[in-house]
């Protein structure tokens, strides 16, 4: 399954959902957003949304700004 | 001094906001909140880096818990893509507290106030709770404030520049006219800047770049602090008429 993150190709084997996604990327649920072609997942959710191939995944964080 | 700040619901008992961007450092960045007194600051929403995720987090800096969030739309050129980017926020973040920012154009990064406007009215019927960024049009702001925005932030001048307050006459008109909060945000330099936004009655002054990028932050945050209560007290005080020849303070009475 290839999947786009963030602009950056992965692929990944079997299936994966938002939660194991994330578990993947070593990123803590908590401090981001996640949207999945352009609709917001809520993370109550992550865990039963299944990617499916080709899927455009953002993943956004809070970061310094004005 | 004691005297609150109330802005969608939330009060505050410092009126200065400050941006996150542009600090050399996030430590140093808290710093200068601390220095400010600053209760509220603004946060971009960016895609998290995932080739390095050892890059130090806003989050663990500046405490959420602490200081009060309020995620922007920088960068944004249309209704959509601020929109997109506050759903995304308001899911990070888990509040509705926003600050909308339209732009134009990236040479002035002027509001585009038709495109700001619209996003006002989606965001607001989707539940946020909008502190809108704005030229100094009077009759604006007063779209923006009927359309249920709970803060009107007019530009001092451009961002990042730096320019001061250059319309002190329509800033003005905007804060008679408003019944929330009037914040000047943007074009703040100096902390004379600051008090002559709060010497017009304004709520509350937002900035980034002055204190992100004087030479000693934190200490010009500690004189945006100062400037932010001074010109808060100059203005409840009421200032004395202006006049155009010296009328000497010592009494003429018993010259000898």
């Amino acid at each position: 399954m290839d999947i786009t993150v963030n602009g950056e190709e992965k692929r990944f084997e079997g299936e994966v959902s938002v939660a194991g996604l994330l578990t993947a990327l070593a990123l803590e649920p908590k401090k981001i957003a996640v949207e999945r072609n352009l609709e917001i997942v809520p993370k109550s959710l992550y865990g039963e949304t299944e990617l499916a191939d080709g899927d455009k995944i953002e993943i956004v964080q809070f970061v310094g700004g004005g | 001094m004691s005297e609150m700040f109330e802005v969608a619901g939330r009060k505050l008992s410092s009126r200065l906001i400050i941006g996150t961007g542009k600090y050399e450092t996030y430590q140093q960045n808290a710093e200068a909140a601390e220095a400010a007194g600053a209760e509220m600051v603004t946060v971009a929403v960016r895609r998290v880096n995932l080739t390095d995720k050892d890059k130090p987090l806003l989050v663990d800096y500046l405490d959420p818990e602490k200081y009060i969030y309020l995620p922007n739309t920088a960068g944004c050129f249309t209704a959509e893509d601020a929109i997109r980017t506050l759903r995304l926020a308001r899911e990070a973040g888990g509040w509705n507290l926003v600050k909308l920012e339209v732009l134009s154009d990236q040479k002035t990064l002027y509001p585009d106030m038709e495109e700001t406007l619209r996003a006002a009215k989606l965001l607001i019927a989707d539940g946020f709770e909008v502190m809108v960024y704005c030229s100094d049009d009077p009759v604006y702001a007063r779209k923006l404030e009927d359309a249920g925005c709970c803060a009107i932030m007019p530009l001092g001048s451009l961002i990042g520049s730096g320019l001061g307050i250059i319309n002190p006459v329509n800033i003005r008109l905007i804060v008679e006219q408003s019944s929330v909060p009037v914040i000047v945000d943007a074009g703040v330099g100096t902390a004379s800047d600051a008090a002559v936004a709060m010497e017009l009655g304004c709520d509350g002054v937002l900035m980034n770049t002055a204190i992100a990028e004087a030479k000693d932050p934190t200490l010009m945050a500690s004189a945006m602090k100062h400037a932010v209560i001074a010109g808060r007290e100059a203005y409840l005080a009421g200032r004395m008429a202006k006049k155009r020849y010296a009328d000497p303070s010592s009494p003429l009475a018993g010259l000898i």
